[in-house]
């Protein structure tokens, strides 16, 4: 699935959210789901600044990079999911439910590198040996 | 009896008391903003509004969230 494909997805599918975009480490943007080019990339500016002012916080050196960010403001929350090079940002309405947005972005970024076509046959695998057990059984 | 009535009044005035800071706690508390920091290991870092470290990135967030509506 193409990155505008799964934003679109992402958007119809989750309530919370109201805008998201992905980009790779030098910022250029892969898709998103605002029309206006400028606010694209004064979004996507923003998110990576974000990123970049996490990272040079003092923290734990076992603690490895940082995955993922929410900030919560008063007037929304935003999102960032990290995964390799790529990275997704998302705004959402205030207060929302932080474990399923995380969820979502993280599905999304798998889906684009098509992570979700290999669950079915993992699945399949352990249907397959949960029959063979039961045969032998 | 009577001392019986009293306690029964204190025990009331106290839950009605108790109710009331929790309505209002509830409905009139301000959330302070805040920033969650989630590493590889698992590890999870807060900073609240006012902490070291927090404007700048809820600066960033706010901009993120103008960009996001102006749209």
């Amino acid at each position: 699935m193409g990155a505008g494909d799964a934003l679109q997805r992402l958007i119809e599918e989750s309530a919370q959210i109201e805008a998201a975009c992905m980009f790779d480490a030098d910022g250029t943007t892969e898709a998103s789901t605002l029309t206006d080019e400028s606010a694209t990339r004064s979004l996507v500016e923003a998110a990576r600044a974000l990123v970049s002012e996490a990272e040079n916080r003092p923290r734990d050196p076992d603690a490895g990079p940082l995955a993922q960010l929410e900030v919560a403001t008063h007037d929304g929350s935003v999102f960032v999911v990290r995964e390799g090079d790529r990275a997704v940002v998302a705004v959402t309405k205030p207060e929302p439910t932080v474990g399923l947005v995380f969820y979502d972005l993280k599905s999304c970024l798998r889906t684009t590198r098509g992570e979700t076509n290999s669950r079915p046959r993992r699945r399949g695998a352990d249907s397959e040996e949960a029959s063979t057990s039961e045969t032998a059984a | 009896m009577r001392l019986l009535r009293k306690l029964l009044g204190f025990f009331a005035l106290v839950g009605v008391a108790f109710a009331a800071i929790v309505v209002y706690r509830r409905r009139f508390a301000v959330r302070k903003e805040r920033v969650d920091l989630y590493y590889e290991d698992g590890s999870l870092v807060s900073l609240e509004e006012g902490s070291a470290g927090a404007e700048r990135l809820l600066a960033h967030a706010h901009d993120a969230v103008a960009s996001a509506r102006a749209a």
